[in-house]
């Protein structure tokens, strides 16, 4: 079996990893390490009676993780700093999100660059800010700056120079030129302000965010981790249970409903999440294709399936740009990446 | 293809490292110079390194090493497969540096005499692997000569006595120290390092290498300059050993701890030297019983 089938059925049922031998253990710790999941599985493991390495190697990817969580937690606090005298409403998201908010999706999760959303007519005042804290262009290469000034659904990405942590300034969840453009606006809107004075998103915005991420946006790269989210997110919001109806309901106003039906049907598929009955449906075709390439680890931690990835990868940039458009930037990228081979 | 072509373990110090490679070369190679190490086969390894070619044909045709694992570079430059040894070494070092957290690594060499152990660190070039690997034929027991590992609850060194790679001029000075010709890997000629040979630790060494000790001299050699002794303060100390660690910022308090008892308990001293002679004098006045 492949080690990432074997990862998501250990983290949807972690005493499954008792009945592994050493071999399994290896391969499933390595692909778990690939997928940036390795500490939300030492969490899953918790009180599980489980050959010493393996405590030894949980117990450091959790150590690991609570100081991930530490420094994210530091750097909201200074891109708040930064942006102290501004009148701006800060709306975090994904990994800073969780850890921020105390959601259950927080436990194990590595939290890399900080995201954050801002009403885009404030943008250009929130990238002056920032640059005058200490942030600095990381592609300063004039294609790219236009490319994502242009298209984006984000500033280009920053760096700070002394604590080099990344920072992702959104003013909506996809691109500019993907079919879907979801209301920004009411996301803004409806956010829930957290003490610390940012702000997270409403529940369903979240789902239906996490869900833009996965199945409308890039080429599925951590996708084993976006559906570990969003499998944890909507059993945690499901308890309410009039939550299916409103996501659903959510997700149209985004037009982002297939997004979301299709990544809660990955999730299930992947990780037996309860969904409600609106979303469930029989995997199509695509949904399979996009399944293999999620689980595309193997023991050594190293993503096979080298024609299906490269499928799932023009299919991402097919979504997010019209095929003209598309053809441009592959050349350009294809070009620019030629004078270094 | 869910195995790779070669592979084997290998346990140094506490960490089990697992290695596959795309050739069979680097592996015999390995399983040869670690052939007195304690069995790690069958053991759940902390981390796995992986040699591969970067393009299938690349395996036959100018065959290049391209390294990975758990923890990459991204930017890391590929090797020829000549020196397959070389870049599974510099593997295992990437994996310590990037991902051990049991213990604060500190870039730095170690022997121990009489249950007590010497840190030196220092740039490279500085001769303090050069020093440890002369100490260790000379009654010292050879902890480590690139990670001495400092334990965050005991105080203690643990030992990491991983092959002491000798670079350039190192390589006939320890030939000339060493008759042993079977503790000698192959000569890598022209690696991005310059020369490189492989030296296999005192058999002494590796068998004890799951005993620690408690440090008692911190000294950062420098070599090619007139002997001189300098005094380092511990707040010198303190900054310049943050830097010399790659898991310091990563650990958090238990390390800024372990950091700080370390400078506060230890005496550290800059030491200038000309030659190996000068260096072993100098060790000899430096050290608590003046031994050597």
């Amino acid at each position: 079996m492949k080690a990432s089938k074997l990862l998501a059925q250990c983290l949807a049922q972690p005493e499954k990893l008792k009945a592994l031998d050493d071999k399994a253990l290896t391969a499933i710790i390595t692909a778990a390490r690939a997928e940036r999941l390795l500490a939300t599985l030492a969490h899953r493991a918790e009180g599980l009676e489980l050959p010493s390495s393996v405590q030894a190697i949980f117990r450091d990817a959790l150590i690991e993780c609570e100081n991930v969580h530490r420094t994210a937690m530091w750097e909201v606090d200074r891109m708040q700093h930064a942006l102290h005298d501004m009148d701006v409403r800060v709306v975090l998201l994904k990994g800073s999100t969780y850890v921020a908010a105390g959601l259950p999706a927080a436990k194990g999760r590595q939290v890399g660059d900080l995201d954050i959303m801002v009403p885009r007519d404030q943008l250009d005042a929130v990238e002056g800010a920032l640059i005058n804290a200490g942030w600095e262009w990381v592609k300063d290469d004039p294609y790219d700056q236009q490319y994502y000034r242009e298209w984006m659904h984000e500033l280009p990405p920053m760096i700070h120079n002394a604590r080099d942590g990344m920072i992702d300034v959104h003013h909506t969840i996809l691109p500019l030129t993907a079919r879907p453009t979801p209301d920004a606006q009411a996301m803004m809107d409806e956010a829930l302000p957290l003490e610390s004075g940012t702000y997270i998103l409403a529940p369903t915005d979240m789902i239906c965010h996490a869900a833009a991420h996965f199945a409308a946006d890039g080429d599925m790269a951590g996708g084993m981790r976006n559906l570990w989210d969003v499998h944890v997110l909507y059993a945690h919001f499901a308890k309410d249970g009039a939550f299916g109806q409103q996501l659903a309901d959510r997700a149209r106003h985004h037009g982002l409903y297939e997004a979301v039906s299709r990544t809660l049907r990955m999730a299930q598929a992947l990780y037996g999440t309860q969904i409600a009955q609106q979303f469930s449906s029989r995997l199509s075709m695509l949904d399979r294709l996009l399944l293999r390439r999620v689980m595309a680890r193997d023991g050594w931690g190293r993503e096979g399936y080298v024609i299906t990835r490269f499928a799932v990868y023009v299919r991402s940039h097919s979504l997010r740009m019209p095929p003209l458009m598309l053809a441009r930037h592959l050349w350009i990228k294809w070009r620019k990446s030629g004078k270094d081979i | 293809m869910d195995n790779m072509r070669h592979h084997c373990q290998i346990a140094v110090g506490p960490a089990v490292f697992r290695i596959g490679s795309d050739w069979r070369a680097p592996i015999t190679q390995l399983q040869s110079l670690y052939s007195d190490y304690p069995k790690a086969e069958g053991q759940i390894p902390d981390f796995t390194v992986r040699l591969e070619a970067q393009r299938w044909w690349r395996r036959f045709v100018r065959p290049s090493v391209h390294i990975s694992g758990d923890y990459m570079l991204p930017d890391a430059s590929p090797l020829p497969l000549a020196q397959g040894l070389l870049a599974a070494e510099m593997a295992m070092n990437l994996q310590m540096a990037m991902g051990w957290r049991r213990h604060l690594l500190l870039h730095a060499s170690a022997v121990e005499r009489d249950g007590k152990v010497l840190v030196m660190t220092g740039l490279s070039g500085s001769g303090k692997s050069t020093l440890s690997a002369i100490l260790a034929e000379n009654g010292w027991r050879f902890f480590a000569d690139e990670f001495a590992l400092l334990g965050m609850e005991d105080g203690h060194i643990h030992p990491f006595p991983r092959l002491v790679s000798l670079k350039n001029s190192a390589i006939p000075a320890m030939e000339h120290v060493i008759d042993d010709k079977r503790r000698f890997g192959p000569l890598l000629k022209d690696t991005p390092k310059g020369d490189i040979r492989h030296l296999i630790p005192p058999k002494s060494a590796v068998e004890a290498m799951g005993k620690s000790a408690p440090p008692v001299l911190l000294l950062y050699p420098s070599f090619g300059k007139a002997k001189q002794i300098r005094e380092v303060a511990p707040t010198e100390n303190f900054l310049r050993l943050t830097q010399a660690s790659t898991n310091y910022v990563a650990l958090g308090e238990p390390a800024f701890q372990a950091l700080t008892h370390f400078v506060q308990s230890v005496p550290a001293f800059a030491i200038d030297y000309a030659n190996a002679d000068e260096a072993m004098a100098l060790i000899a006045d430096l050290w608590p019983e003046g031994a050597t």
